[in-house]
């Protein structure tokens, strides 16, 4: 997994509540069989018309955003399904950041599992990064380590995160190489199952 | 101490605990499906590890799979996964129930029916409804592909420790009023993220007088109110229902298992970080009208009006869901037209719900511009329902008889509703194309579903069936 720590970018303004993994990613992309390649699919009915056009009222197609790394949008981010391919659309279109005021639970996990961080600001908050955002490109430093997020205009917001959850990320660490540590507690709790 | 169910489980699948981390968990049971296990089992080639508890493993073949003329996939990527299945499980020694297999369903109905899923374990499967096998007393939730893969080399999940709720409907439920009509109400009272970082034990008057197939309806929702997890402690229902089937311990085994289960329902005076209740009696058949499982009403209602929100974030998702719906402000719900009727899914695709539907249509015929399909939840479901002959009811009243499998609830299939086209649908997601672009979802009981494909609009099936009696 790809390390995160400090992103620079502007940010896209999604202005949605409860963004939902279909929307993220619609069911017809979830045949394939690889991990990579699901960005060209990211948010697909909201970004083309039937005759697969862009549409030019979504904020992804405007092309002052198209290298934006940090996606900020309304409440319950994710909901939905487990699909882990929304992660995998959004890290492959060029996301690192999801700031939110909230998160789905799966998929606020599965992004963790994939070198994209979420980050929780207060609704208050994500509404000023919403506004500053629709009204030209806005740009924003995210500091991992530091747990800020520091605007073009100065203002710096720090956020919460989990500790375990921070280190899995700032290192990019392989959760299962770090599970076979615990090799021998898994043995001893499957013996004494048997009993 | 007096402890709830989800201590008790939790603390009993504990490996290994730490300050600062998550609780490494032990997994009972591992569910698996074609579309979100092979880029597991491809991680594990690329790192040459093993499945560490194949016997601890069950797949079948369910999102993809068609419901006619078996067993042809036309499509060549649908096709390719289904058969990389079958090789993954070959290769790692995992059982599955194939296409073609009598076992094979919905994943979330044969886990059950088999009596894979039992009180007190822990379950994972790459599907968010897996909340479903909480009805039995277990700890089920959904997972990601990288943690399907962290459970196939390892038995185990790192998992933060979960908040507590109790969600008890108090009385009895009226006339007419299904377990789908209780969850829907509860998430369109509560919100869509009410259970954000919780499990959920669902208590009460009305949750004991249901049957397990029920308690399953109300479970496999808990995901669209946000929760982990939804479960019900363990009872007499829950013993009668297991008892014989095929992975339960047999004889006297069973009576010690039983035993065990019952004592792992919450003990008097246990207590939640949250509690939420609601009445039974103000609980209606239940439509969805919006693009989110929230977004619904009883049916003798209006679809709202933007003005009886507060605040203007809820405002502007009303009229975008509107204009994607294709509907008004203070539209009565009664007089939506529809187009399609499916009658299916891990929410309301088990024998009852199938009966439950057949009781409205017997004798009926499907309204004109209605076309109506009926997909089992399982090859078992749809054998013991032709035993019953509701096969006949269905196809008589004019309805469409398929093979198992998920359907047009996510339309993965062939099973699509066309873009600007009406569904009375027995699934659990009415999102923004769920049922294929630009699909119009509404979501209700199997009576309810039943009552629309006769009437062509929705209808309150409570008049239908005391019109009948």
């Amino acid at each position: 997994m790809k390390p995160i720590n400090e992103v620079v970018s502007v940010i896209t303004p999604l202005d949605r509540k409860n963004v939902d993994t279909d929307q993220i990613i619609s069911k017809e992309f979830l045949k394939r069989i690889e991990r990579t390649g699901f960005g060209k699919y990211l948010f697909y009915h909201w970004r083309f018309d039937e005759n697969g056009q862009e549409k030019k009222d979504f904020i992804l197609n405007d092309e002052r955003y198209k290298e934006s790394e940090i996606l900020v949008a309304h409440e319950n981010f994710g909901c939905g399904s487990s699909r882990e391919h929304a992660p995998w659309s959004i890290m492959d279109y060029g996301f690192r950041v999801v700031i939110a005021p909230s998160f789905a639970d799966i998929f606020h996990n599965n992004c963790f599992k994939n070198g994209i961080l979420p980050i929780k600001l207060s609704v208050a908050e994500v509404e000023e990064l919403l506004a500053n955002g629709q009204q030209e490109p806005f740009k924003v430093e995210v500091n991992l380590e530091e747990q800020t997020v520091t605007a073009q205009d100065g203002k710096v917001y720090s956020f919460e995160i989990d500790p375990y959850q921070k280190q899995m990320l700032l290192n990019g660490w392989d959760e299962i190489s770090l599970t076979f540590q615990y090799e021998e507690h898994i043995a001893a709790f499957e013996e004494k199952q048997r009993v | 101490m007096a402890k709830t169910i989800i201590e008790k489980i939790w603390e009993q699948h504990i490996v290994y605990e730490e300050k600062g981390k998550p609780d490494l968990l032990y997994i009972d049971l591992h569910l698996l499906h074609e579309v979100t296990s092979p880029q597991a089992f491809e991680g594990l080639r690329l790192a040459n590890r093993k499945v560490r508890r194949p016997d601890l493993c069950f797949a079948t073949m369910d999102h993809n799979v068609p419901t006619k003329n078996l067993p042809i996939i036309k499509d060549p990527i649908a096709k390719k996964q289904i058969t990389t299945l079958e090789k993954n499980c070959q290769e790692f020694g995992i059982e599955l129930a194939d296409m073609e297999h009598p076992d094979q369903g919905i994943v979330h109905i044969i886990g059950p029916e088999l009596g894979l899923t039992q009180p007190g374990k822990t379950i994972v499967c790459g599907d968010s409804h897996t909340s479903t096998h909480g009805a039995f007393g277990a700890i089920a939730f959904g997972i990601g592909t990288s943690e399907v893969e962290h459970v196939l080399s390892t038995q185990t999940l790192w998992q933060a420790k979960p908040k507590t709720m109790e969600i008890r409907i108090n009385g009895k439920l009226g006339f007419g009023v299904t377990a789908k009509d209780v969850i829907l109400a509860i998430i369109a009272k509560f919100g869509i993220d009410m259970g954000t970082g919780h499990i959920i034990e669902y208590t009460g008057e009305a949750i004991r007088n249901l049957t397990m197939e029920e308690r399953m309806t109300i479970c496999n929702m808990s995901i669209e109110a946000g929760a982990k997890a939804g479960l019900i402690s363990p009872d007499e229902t829950t013993i009668n229902y297991l008892k014989g089937r095929r992975y339960v311990p047999q004889g006297e085994a069973f009576e010690q298992a039983a035993q065990n289960w019952l004592a792992l329902a919450t003990d008097e005076g246990a207590t939640y970080d949250t509690v939420l209740e609601i009445d039974a009696d103000e609980i209606e058949p239940f439509v969805t009208w919006g693009t989110n499982p929230s977004m619904g009403s009883g049916i003798n209602a209006h679809v709202p009006f933007a003005a009886d929100f507060k605040e203007e974030s809820d405002r502007e998702a009303l009229k975008k869901a509107l204009a994607y719906m294709g509907l008004e402000e203070g539209q009565p719900l009664t007089s939506i037209d529809i187009q399609h009727v499916f009658i299916g899914s891990c929410t309301n695709a088990r024998l009852s719900d199938l009966q439950a539907a057949a009781e409205v249509v017997k004798g009926k015929k499907v309204h004109p511009s209605v076309t109506a399909i009926v997909v089992p939840g399982s090859r078992t479901v749809k054998k013991q329902a032709e035993e019953e002959g509701l096969d006949a009811i269905f196809l008589e009243a004019g309805f469409e008889w398929r093979e198992s499998g998920c359907s047009m609830c996510l339309a993965m299939n062939d099973d699509v509703v066309p873009a600007g086209e009406r569904c009375a649908s027995t699934s659990n997601r009415n999102f923004e194309g769920r049922q294929g672009a630009g699909s119009r979802t509404h979501l209700m009981s199997p009576a309810m579903a039943a009552a629309s494909a006769i009437s062509g609009h929705f209808v309150d099936v409570r008049e239908m069936v005391a019109a009948k009696a």
